[in-house]
């Protein structure tokens, strides 16, 4: 008997082989085991970091006051069902720690990240995690391919300063599929004086927002209702065929459409900073804040380019994450959306900030409320 | 205080007997239930929105006499009723999912649904349906009405603390709404006997949105603005919807919680007129069914 479960399983531990490894990009841990060079890192300072949930981000510091580190973290895989909007719809998430997206990670430049990746018994799938940030070994998704029960220690230099995207890259399908069921996060790496300005003086923020966008391809029935499935390997032909497609049924921020508004809707106050992180591993997104700007904005979201300023919405590509600094100025409620009106209303790419303080009448004011303005008419005659 | 409850159903179903025994029914359309709201003084959150001194503010509390009784659906329009109208090719389909019960209220209908079912009901029994003004919707809900005033003074240096207190209203009703719809009668009767309102169907009303003023004094002054493209829904909240929306959700720009559903139910109308058939007949024009 071989249902799709054990069909898929068998896909996936075939991957793993080298003698059927017909997939070039696919990891496969037997020929990418490392040689070189030991590097002594015995006598650097190691500390350890406990990851936060997104859209918040774990405490850090902005200018570093310590020197060169091996950072520990430690993230579990979790294969769960999850709801991606208000109607209940379901799909059969993979996620990093948990959550969608996984944490954003912050290290400065010159630390070593060492992560220990754990993929539970309990999980269907092989895993592994490609960080933009790191250098060689398919961003490290050839060291750390784990099947359920066993887990990974990684090691790499955080040598360049910005915020990358990191993703599953199990080999193959299996690459897309994994990162539209919500396994992709972002790492943050600060230069140790902290970030600067065009003119290249420092700049700070209060605190972090991490947005990570998704896009998400569920199946639906002859009903037209969106079919949900007994584990993500029954979902997996159904939900390639609307990936193929190319067009999302969901385009949410932090797994959810709803997610970050409401009673969960992000907070701030006039006259404190924040910095938005935006990541997207799979599609192009733009991000922009409604009734706000970019002061500073990293795009590329590389800190050693200078930021532009003054941006209305800014565009991330596709398998990056960017950065956004802004100072807020004015109370109400901001939207914060992906600039694909369509995809931010009716899809769910949408978040709010609610934000607490004195109106500056200087920047805004409503010098005659609506009101009805007399008999001149103008008379809207139909189409002849 | 069950042989009470009992005693005014009774009292009820008398009374829905007589008024459907009135109807001289055409074909087979099975008649709705109905419930008879009697009339009486109605104190009345104005809908709308109003300025005072040119800054928003809760609308003010109206005494208002409700002059006649009339006659409400007990239960909201139901699939099957709904697709008898667009079987017969008087009512566009409701945007809702194929997979719907037919013995649950009909959802993903617009106002102009709403209206094409009213015509072809009407056509169909010889009796004029019609939604219910917010005014009869409001006073037949009784104490499943929602008050949606914010309870805030307006502060005209700071037009964004209205905004917020709003959002965080909404927020609170959102996160206690239940998501699928329910069979006809799951949210229970109201004490006119009246189900299901205020649960997470919102009815459509015929009422416009209309911005209005009030004077220093309080008065609702005369010159204010109606929008008849923008209609009211009631429900949890008075939700103010363009007319051929047939789903409200969203998000964006537009903050705070939109109808779960949107569906209807009619009143009866015996005697046409009043101030109604003014809006109806603007309304026909805009249709071009004069």
């Amino acid at each position: 008997m071989i249902t799709r479960r054990t069909a898929l399983m068998g896909a996936a531990f075939a991957a793993a082989a080298p003698a059927i490894a017909v997939q070039r990009a696919s990891a496969d841990s037997e020929t990418m085991t490392p040689v070189g060079a030991k590097v002594d890192l015995a006598n650097m300072p190691r500390r350890k970091v406990e990851l936060v949930a997104p859209p918040f981000v774990h405490a850090h510091e902005q200018v570093s006051t310590q020197p060169p580190s091996v950072v520990e973290f430690e993230m579990t895989i979790i294969e769960k069902e999850v709801e991606v909007d208000d109607d209940g719809t379901m799909m059969q998430g993979m996620t990093f720690d948990g959550s969608i997206p996984g944490p954003l990670m912050v290290v400065h430049e010159g630390d070593y990240v060492e992560l220990t990746l754990l993929n539970p018994p309990e999980n269907l799938m092989q895993h592994n995690i490609d960080f933009h940030a790191a250098t060689g070994g398919l961003g490290g998704g050839a060291l750390t391919l784990v099947n359920p029960g066993e887990k990974t220690v990684l090691r790499f230099k955080a040598t360049r300063p910005g915020t990358f995207v990191y993703h599953c890259a199990p080999g193959g399908p299996m690459i897309p599929w994994h990162v539209v069921s919500g396994m992709s996060g972002a790492i943050m790496i600060l230069p140790r004086e902290g970030l600067k300005n065009e003119k290249n003086e420092p700049v700070s923020y209060d605190k972090v927002y991490y947005i990570g966008e998704n896009d998400f391809y569920i199946p639906k029935d002859e009903n037209g209702d969106y079919m949900r499935f007994e584990d993500a390997g029954s979902a997996y032909g159904d939900t390639v065929e609307v990936m193929n497609g190319l067009i999302p049924t969901h385009v949410v921020f932090n797994g959810k459409a709803g997610a970050l508004t409401g009673d969960n809707a992000l907070k701030s106050k006039v006259g404190e900073t924040v910095l938005i992180v935006h990541s997207q591993a799979n599609r192009d997104t733009r991000p922009h804040l409604i009734g706000g700007h970019g002061d500073l904005v990293w795009e590329t979201g590389k800190f050693n380019n200078p930021p532009e300023r003054d941006l209305e919405t800014w565009f991330i590509r596709g398998g990056s994450a960017g950065a956004a600094l802004y100072t807020f100025r004015q109370p109400g409620v901001y939207a914060y959306v992906n600039h694909n009106l369509i995809e931010a209303v009716n899809l769910g790419a949408t978040a709010h900030v609610v934000v607490e303080g004195e109106w500056d009448n200087d920047l805004m004011a409503q010098v005659v409320a609506p009101t009805a303005y007399g008999d001149m008419h103008i008379s809207k005659k139909a189409l002849p | 205080m069950h042989s009470i409850f009992k005693a005014k159903t009774a009292a009820i179903l008398s009374v829905l007997y007589l008024a459907t025994t009135a109807i001289a029914v055409s074909q087979d359309v099975s008649l709705p239930e109905l419930v008879t709201v009697s009339s009486g003084m109605h104190q009345y959150r104005a809908s709308g929105e109003f300025l005072r001194s040119g800054v928003p503010a809760d609308a003010p509390v109206l005494a208002i006499s409700m002059p006649r009784s009339f006659d409400i659906m007990k239960y909201q329009v139901s699939v099957e009723a709904y697709r008898s109208c667009v079987s017969e090719g008087a009512c566009g389909e409701a945007l809702a999912n194929r997979s719907q019960k037919p013995d649950h209220p009909v959802t993903g209908i617009s106002f102009t649904n709403a209206l094409e079912y009213a015509r072809w009901l009407s056509a169909k029994t010889n009796v004029k349906w019609r939604l219910p003004t917010d005014e009869e919707w409001s006073y037949a809900a009784g104490s499943r009405f929602v008050d949606d005033s914010l309870g805030a003074r307006e502060d005209p240096e700071n037009p964004a603390l209205r905004w917020l207190l709003k959002y965080q209203k909404y927020a609170d009703l959102e996160s206690e709404q239940t998501l699928p719809v329910k069979p006809h009668g799951d949210f229970g009767a109201n004490e006119n006997g009246i189900y299901d309102m205020s649960g997470n169907v919102w009815e459509w009303t015929q009422t416009c949105y209309q911005r209005s003023s009030i004077d220093l004094d309080g008065k609702v002054r005369a010159d204010g603005t109606a929008n008849c493209g923008v209609r009211i829904a009631e429900g949890q909240h008075r939700a103010y919807i363009t007319y051929f929306v047939q789903d409200a959700k969203g998000g964006g720009c537009s903050v705070g919680a939109p109808p779960t559903h949107l569906g209807f139910r009619l009143v009866r109308d015996d005697k046409a007129g009043t101030a109604l058939g003014l809006i109806n007949r603007w309304w026909d024009s805009l249709l071009g069914k004069d």
